[in-house]
């Protein structure tokens, strides 16, 4: 193979991502091939020589970022386990997706923690729930399951309790006019199996080390806790997953010296509802609500990421037809809407736990709710929107906003849709937030409880692959809108909201001028909306199929989510017709990858602020567990 | 239940002109249910999407304070009410359980949306408990996924309703002023998949079966249930053909001592069709009997 168009003298950092597959093709031919299977992209690396690959990659290449870090269980289709990695550069551009591949029984991939860290918890997930083991890893333990949990869940040919059949739509559940329910044929009637060697006299543990035991960074329990006489300078205090400020069921572990953290270890899983072994059963349209469910603050972005992954899918068949520029408007208009619910709810509840209870919230509820009456009168429903198809939506905005289960003191019944938000959008989103600033941004306490506090470094952000305003709060200017643009967003003008100290503080001012900046997308898309009414929403002036069918081959979908980049990994292993169910459906979580820096954000502060550090992450569970 | 002080002061009870206005009569119970009900105190406490709309009812536009759950405590020990706001997993509802336990009665457990009812969405889930009844006592059930809060509020008044429903007099009203100490629900182990202490034998019978070869299901690395009915169908199937001897193999392999776990369930199904058949036949003799008549 010749080398296209790599001039010698070029900076390696500089290339194009097919100058760089090219020139690793070139250089390390005898470990790296293309990965030619039908409607695949990237490379192969050989996974023994995989960390000096990712080294170049890294290193030389600048692809500094790792978004997503994968494993896919190719059972019956060449029988071995894939790690897939997304790697992009922070100065913008596409991926460069490299695979290393193992054989299942003996599933073993070296670690890439020591380039990227962001591949910590993502390799503990490939370890829990694919059963991957990762040489040179430090903690590969459970993360989202228990340890001591029986078998990895994600492997094909792992069945869950209620397990029916692979693939939906299920089989007539009502035989003959019976209906039946999964806990009648089981004998526990519950949703639990047991190994037949299963040995219940040594489950009774319940010491106090026992709800340490899958902690491994950093927090020495065992030596804190085992200490004889009455030492109190070292703690260690255990928080969540019951605790008022956790934003959910989260937990965290730190260790205390007086009242500084030593270290801290965020422990998840408590909300893991199996969103992608249910995902892999489901047919690709199922998806869609389960997706509303994962950031259950800004279902629309969640909706449009997905459906942007599979539509990138069906595009390489030949019956596909691209949503209309009305559909993209519309898109872009809801998701821009959640950002603002988003970024309302994450300022109102980080200023919850450093302190200003409830009352800031108040505020922000309130513009929120008159977004959830717009979102109810379109989708049908306030939170679960489930607005997105694949190359359209649910449907058009309608004319009237009526919302059946509005207060009769409601003031958003029987409005004109696009009065009711050119109001919103003019008038009171902009007066909330300037209410918000005025209140505050030079608020005394708020500056002296967030500036300089929880600070994480621009190298750190980038390579604990934090996304979002954690990451643009530490100066990376890395919005997925502007260096990979997707929808409409290349011919929106706004900017991309970017402070330099990476503490507290500057999360919060990020967080303000994406609200500013989405006012701005939103009041450019409603002459865009205006100029298109009437059009249809769907290419063909119907709806897309009901069930439709999806060409062989992988997708990478990422949108600007609220929270962060969310991503959405489908592989679909369909034959010549294509295939109705998704072989594998990974979710780049940002909330999830978003605290793997938390350990480090802590470090040095007092308790009272961990809670604030937290808030101003900004995660919700539904998305860090899935 | 309102208490209307006008009516109150009607009464057959002799009452001192002086007094009249002062003093209010009402049974017992009613004065001890009106005190509970209108001050609920749920706990601080949310588990997923349904934890959001409880914080939107909490919020001023539904504000559930006027109806006396404005106080929401972080700790169980000062809480009266659980609301399950989401999807119970495996390794949230051992927390929950120990959660529930810590509260002081008389407690009330709302379960708040479809997964807490009954697993909702994630039902299949392997990491998810199919309805929090499965290990606490439910009191109200509020459906949707998630409930507006108006569904919500509409469920809190629904526990309200249920208070009022108590009598101080009737002893399993009140459990919590008899003797001693209530007992604890035992509080779920994360072994290999989650074990519920109230199964410990039936788990170690199942496994037993299984370590003898038994079919049981509940017990990976057998038979899935779905192809153990198929097989058992089909079997079904060739016997009534009684030309396959293959059947009776095939029967004695998936049944080896001629009765599944799930028989019973089965057997009640079974019942249920022949009662419903019984009724049918039972209109159709009337129908004819009726037509006859006439």
């Amino acid at each position: 193979m010749d080398n296209p168009g790599l001039a010698p003298e070029k900076r390696l950092d500089a290339t194009t991502v097919e100058e760089a597959i090219a020139y690793l093709r070139l250089e390390y031919a005898d470990v790296v091939s293309t990965d030619d299977r039908e409607g695949y992209q990237g490379l192969i690396v050989d996974s023994k020589r995989l960390v000096q690959i990712a080294r170049v990659i890294h290193d030389d290449l600048g692809f500094d970022y790792l978004s997503s870090a994968t494993a896919v269980d190719y059972l019956g289709a060449g029988d071995q386990m894939e790690m897939v990695y997304h790697a992009y550069r922070t100065s913008g551009g596409g991926a460069l997706v490299f695979k290393a591949q193992t054989d299942r029984e003996k599933a073993e991939i070296p670690s890439l923690t020591s380039i990227w860290r962001g591949a910590d918890f993502q390799e503990r997930e490939a370890w829990d729930l694919m059963g991957i083991r990762f040489p040179g890893h430090p903690n590969l333990k459970r993360i989202l399951m228990w340890e001591g949990f029986h078998g990895h869940p994600l492997r094909k040919d792992w069945r869950e309790a209620y397990y029916e059949e692979d693939q939906k739509p299920f089989d007539n559940r009502w035989p003959g006019g019976h209906v039946h329910r999964a806990e009648e044929k089981n004998v526990f009637g519950k949703n639990v199996t047991y190994p037949p060697d299963i040995d219940l006299g040594r489950l009774m543990d319940s010491s106090e080390t026992a709800v340490y035991q899958s902690l491994g960074l950093g927090v020495d329990v065992e030596r804190i806790m085992d200490k004889d006489g009455f030492e109190t300078n070292e703690l260690v205090v255990n928080m969540g997953p019951h605790h008022p400020s956790t934003h959910g069921v989260f937990r965290m572990v730190l260790t205390v010296d007086g009242e500084t953290v030593t270290s801290l270890e965020p422990v998840m899983g408590y909300l893991h509802r199996n969103h992608e072994k249910i995902g892999e059963r489901n047919t690709y349209l199922h998806n869609i609500p389960f997706t509303d469910r994962l950031d259950y603050i800004s279902s629309m972005g969640n909706n449009h990421g997905y459906v942007l992954a599979v539509e990138q899918l069906m595009s390489l068949g030949r019956k596909y037809n691209p949503p209309t520029y009305r559909c993209e408007a519309l898109r872009v208009l809801m998701v821009e809407l959640s950002r603002i619910v988003n970024h309302l709810w994450a300022i109102g509840f980080w200023l919850n736990d450093i302190g200003a209870f409830f009352t800031p919230v108040l505020y922000f509820v309130q513009e929120r709710e008159r977004i959830l009456d717009f979102f109810e009168a379109v989708a049908g429903s306030r939170m679960m929107c489930n607005y997105m198809r694949f190359g359209g939506l649910f449907g058009d905005l309608p004319e009237r906003l009526k919302s059946v289960s509005n207060l009769t003191n409601d003031r958003v019944r029987d409005y004109n849709t696009m009065q009711f938000l050119t109001e919103m959008i003019n008038e009171r989103i902009p007066r909330t937030i300037d209410d918000l600033e005025r209140l505050l941004t030079q608020n005394e306490i708020l500056i002296e409880r967030s500036v300089g506090v929880g600070v994480l470094s621009r190298e750190d952000a980038i390579n604990y692959s934090a996304a979002g305003p954690l990451l643009r709060g530490s100066g990376v200017d890395y919005d997925i809108r502007r260096a990979d643009p997707y929808s409409i967003y290349p011919e929106l003008d706004f900017d991309v909201a970017v402070e330099a100290e990476g503490d507290m503080y500057a999360r919060y001012r990020v967080r303000v001028t994406e609200l500013r900046e989405s006012v701005r997308i939103l009041k450019q898309i409603l002459p865009r909306l205006e100029a298109t009414a009437g059009e249809s929403i769907w290419a063909d002036g119907k709806p897309g199929a009901y069930a439709p069918r999806v060409p062989h081959g992988e997708a990478y979908g990422r949108v600007e989510n609220g929270k962060g980049e969310l991503g959405y990994y489908v592989v679909s292993a369909g034959g010549r017709g294509g295939s109705s169910n998704p072989w594998r459906y990974h979710v780049r979580a940002p909330s999830f990858i978003n605290l793997t820096p938390m350990g480090i954000m802590s470090r040095g502060y007092k308790v009272a602020d961990i809670v604030g550090i937290l808030g101003s992450i900004d995660i919700v569970l539904g998305e860090t567990d899935r | 239940m309102e208490v209307n002080l006008q009516e109150l002061n009607k009464t057959e009870f002799p009452v001192p002109a002086e007094l009249e206005n002062n003093i209010a009569i009402t049974s017992l119970s009613e004065l001890y249910n009106w005190g509970r009900r209108n001050s609920l105190w749920p706990m601080l406490f949310g588990l997923a999407c349904c934890a959001i709309e409880m914080i939107a009812t909490a919020a001023s536009r539904f504000d559930f304070s006027r109806f006396g759950f404005e106080v929401m405590r972080a700790t169980p020990r000062q809480a009266d009410l659980m609301i399950v706001s989401g999807t119970v997993t495996k390794k949230m509802v051992v927390p929950i359980v120990r959660l529930y336990n810590q509260m002081p009665e008389p407690k009330y457990v709302m379960a708040m949306g479809a997964c807490a009812s009954g697993g909702g969405p994630f039902k299949e889930g392997y990491n998810v408990v199919s309805g929090m009844d499965k290990y606490l006592p439910v009191d109200v059930y509020v459906p949707g996924c998630p409930p507006t809060p108006q569904a919500l509020l509409h469920g809190m008044i629904a526990l309200q309703r249920k208070i009022d429903g108590q009598s101080i007099a009737n002893g399993d009203d009140v459990p919590w002023y008899g003797v001693g100490t209530a007992e604890p629900t035992p509080v779920p182990v994360l072994g290999p998949d989650i074990i519920d202490p109230r199964q410990m034998d039936m788990i170690r019978r199942q496994a037993e079966a299984a370590a003898t070869d038994i079919a049981s299901i509940g017990i990976r690395e057998l038979p899935a249930a779905t192809q153990m009915v198929a097989a058992r169908v089909t079997a079904d199937a060739a016997a009534e053909s009684e030309t396959s001897p293959v059947s009776q193999d095939a029967l004695s392999f998936v049944l080896p001592t001629g009765a599944a776990p799930w028989a019973e369930a089965e057997d009640i199904r079974e019942k249920r069709k022949l009662r419903a058949l019984a009724r049918k036949a039972l209109r159709a003799t009337r129908r004819a009997a009726a037509a006859e008549e006439e």
